[in-house]
């Protein structure tokens, strides 16, 4: 199996007035072809910053600092400013013609909020067509439009509201309209972020049936960002848990749901409430995560960790192997 | 509610509105200490060429009465008589309106073009030298007094340079194109008199440099706060990050949204400009309304003050409620 995505030595940086708060630190993945990896976190762990890096679109004030991102494409991408050759592509080292190129037709994004996503001031319609254009200016808006249509009657909306604007839409239809643009041109690699989240528990039952029957059809490697655990144990296949900007733990989805490894994964499963044990105490995590711009040495964990050692005080954990099959960043792990 | 409701009921909210400037212009005028005909002559003056004078200009009637012929003569296009030449005020105002509307429309023209092209690039280059520079120029636009920057410009470009007139609208020795609708430019073309044409641009350089750089200042504020706004909204980066191109983005998703309050704030500035052209005419003797006015005032013609102010307020009013149908029409959420 090749890999979609590889990532090495990731790190990506908020220059703030306090300082400079690194929202991504040194993280190492790669993501095999027509998988799901299950991007989690508490709010503020980097996971979005992760995402948006991939389309090498941080929001200001941050930048990518350090670090490669490759993704593999299966055919030459011509461009004004220089072609891109197939085979894996570092983004990083791409010129923003180029990039721009890249978003949308070979890896597309989600965002969270469907509400406020599409131009108030546009139909439907014309969002399909400025984009397939931007991608391809010589096919005609006509050609443009009916392949919106298809698209959209493709996701259960009538083809005739292409001449809405998006206030007249609801949040579940806004969405579907996000993720039909998203894959109009038949990205490879799809990154969602928090793609349900605004939704109602229904409509988000509605899209992620949805997404995963066009990951099928498709063939598209996804990466799923959430913070909602019990949406990925539908969804993904690998699971990363991220925090304070680093990996400490990547496994299958039934190893970190089974058997987690790190005691922050561990906690964070506890965490989540189970209807089917409602006399479960719910357990919380105590203490809040260090703040990005004042880091602390060490495990990033260590003072809200029960089993913290003195070695977790000093030395960051490396990502090594863990018993299971999957990666763990854990002192409690080096000793074998 | 549909565009043609929505206007119904704005024009239908605008009379009541007009009314009481009406009715509030007038009374000012009649509470204000001092007798208009008392004042408008020597100490000691004749009774009988007073109550004459009274007679001539409706003053000795019962206040109702008055109210009344008056309102029925605005409604009529009668703004009263002057109480200097007893001509009636409304050629005045007729005659001179077109010399302000035209200063108006170019200074307006050249504020909003530099306010929206300087406010755009210090938004795209947010917290750069290019971003505090363009911010400066703004600051300091609006801190010139008009008559400094017009006298300024005067000294460089028509006494040192020789290169452009000092003042007036055209040449005493030369007539004017045939009117029609009173801009001079614009009855040069329709005339097919280039000499005319480029004569009465000559004319117009200054003082619409001088006008519309004292405007530009609080459009590219304006424009650069909305558009730092806009750009961090959700769809914006949608649309970056679905490949369409920096341009697109810019002028078609951020400033197209970040340019309905923009417009509101024309409407208002361009209203503003009508009456505040006071001092840019007078510093370039420019026979407009506000020299009208100026001279009048120095007179103290109350019926004349009385009859440019409610020139001037109907103007504004018929201004603003063209700016919101406008906008109604540019922004599909409120046509719903």
């Amino acid at each position: 199996m090749t890999n979609a995505l590889r990532i090495q030595d990731l790190t990506v940086e908020y220059k703030t007035r306090r300082g400079v708060a690194r929202a991504v630190d040194r993280i190492r993945l790669s993501l095999e072809e027509n998988r799901t990896l299950g991007l989690a976190g508490e709010s503020g762990c980097g996971k979005s910053t992760l995402g948006r890096a991939i389309m090498r679109l941080v929001p200001y004030p941050g930048q990518i600092a350090d670090g490669n991102i490759y993704i593999n494409i299966d055919e030459d991408i011509p461009c004004k400013e220089g072609d891109i050759p197939k085979g894996e592509v570092d983004i990083t080292e791409l010129n923003e013609e180029q990039m721009r190129v890249l978003r949308g037709k070979e890896i597309a994004y989600i965002f969270q909020d469907p509400m406020t996503s599409l131009n108030p001031m546009l139909t439907i319609g014309s969002h399909f067509v400025q984009m397939i254009r931007a991608h391809d200016p010589e096919i005609e808006k006509e050609e443009a439009l009916d392949r919106g249509k298809e698209v959209l009657e493709g996701l259960g909306i009538l083809p005739e509201r292409v001449t809405d604007y998006p206030h007249q839409f609801s949040g579940g239809m806004r969405q579907r309209v996000m993720i039909g643009l998203g894959l109009v041109l038949r990205p490879r690699l799809l990154i969602s972020d928090e793609p349900t989240t605004s939704l109602d528990v229904i409509v988000e039952a509605q899209i992620l049936e949805q997404m995963a029957e066009l990951k099928k059809k498709f063939n598209l490697t996804m990466i799923l960002i959430t913070h909602n655990l019990g949406v990925l144990a539908q969804t993904a296949d690998d699971i990363a848990i991220m925090y304070c900007g680093r990996l400490v733990e990547l496994a299958s989805v039934e190893n970190v749901f089974e058997a987690p490894q790190h005691p922050y994964a561990q906690a964070l499963l506890l965490s989540v409430p189970d209807v089917t044990k409602p006399d479960k105490k719910l357990v919380w995590i105590p203490g809040a995560p260090p703040d990005l711009v004042d880091p602390i040495p060490g495990c990033m964990f260590n003072p809200r960790c029960p089993m913290a050692m003195d070695i977790c005080k000093t030395q960051v954990p490396p990502l090594i192997e863990s018993e299971t099959g999957g990666l763990v960043a854990c002192h409690l792990y080096g000793g074998k | 509610m549909t565009l043609r409701s929505y206007v119904t009921s704005r024009v239908l909210l605008m009379i009541p509105m007009v009314m009481l400037l009406l009715t509030l212009v007038f009374v000012i005028l009649r509470i204000i200490p001092g007798d208009p005909a008392l004042l408008h002559f020597e100490k000691g003056v004749d009774p009988v060429v007073l109550a004459e004078f009274r007679t001539r200009l409706g003053l000795d009637k019962p206040i109702l009465e008055q109210y009344f012929d008056y309102l029925w003569g605005i409604f009529h296009g009668d703004f009263g008589i002057s109480m200097q030449d007893y001509q009636p005020i409304s050629t005045h105002l007729f005659g001179r309106f077109p010399a302000t509307l035209e200063l108006s429309i170019y200074s307006i023209l050249f504020a909003v073009l530099l306010g929206l092209a300087l406010g755009v690039k210090a938004s795209k280059n947010y917290d750069t030298t290019t971003d505090h520079s363009i911010r400066l120029f703004s600051i300091v636009t609006y801190a010139i007094p008009v008559f400094f920057l017009g006298m300024v410009l005067q000294f460089i470009f028509s006494i040192w340079l020789g290169w452009l007139p000092t003042g007036r609208r055209f040449p005493g020795r030369y007539t004017p194109p045939p009117t029609i609708t009173g801009l001079y430019t614009i009855d040069s073309i329709l005339a097919g008199d280039l000499f005319s044409l480029v004569t009465s641009v000559t004319y117009l350089i200054l003082p619409t440099i001088t006008l519309g750089t004292i405007l530009c200042g609080i459009f590219i504020r304006f424009t650069r706060t909305n558009m730092l706004e806009t750009l961090r909204m959700d769809f914006v980066i949608a649309a970056q990050a679905r490949g369409l191109s920096n341009g697109t983005v810019t002028y078609r998703y951020a400033l197209r949204n970040a340019f309905l309050p923009i417009l509101t704030m024309i409407g208002i500035q361009f209203a503003a400009l009508l009456a505040g052209a006071i001092l840019t005419e007078t510093t370039f003797s420019w026979p407009g309304l506000g020299t009208y006015l100026v001279a009048r005032i120095s007179r103290r013609d109350y019926t004349a003050i009385q009859g440019t102010v409610v020139f001037f307020g109907v103007l504004v009013s018929m201004l603003t409620l063209f700016v919101d149908i406008l906008y109604a029409y540019l922004d599909p959420r409120i046509r719903l």
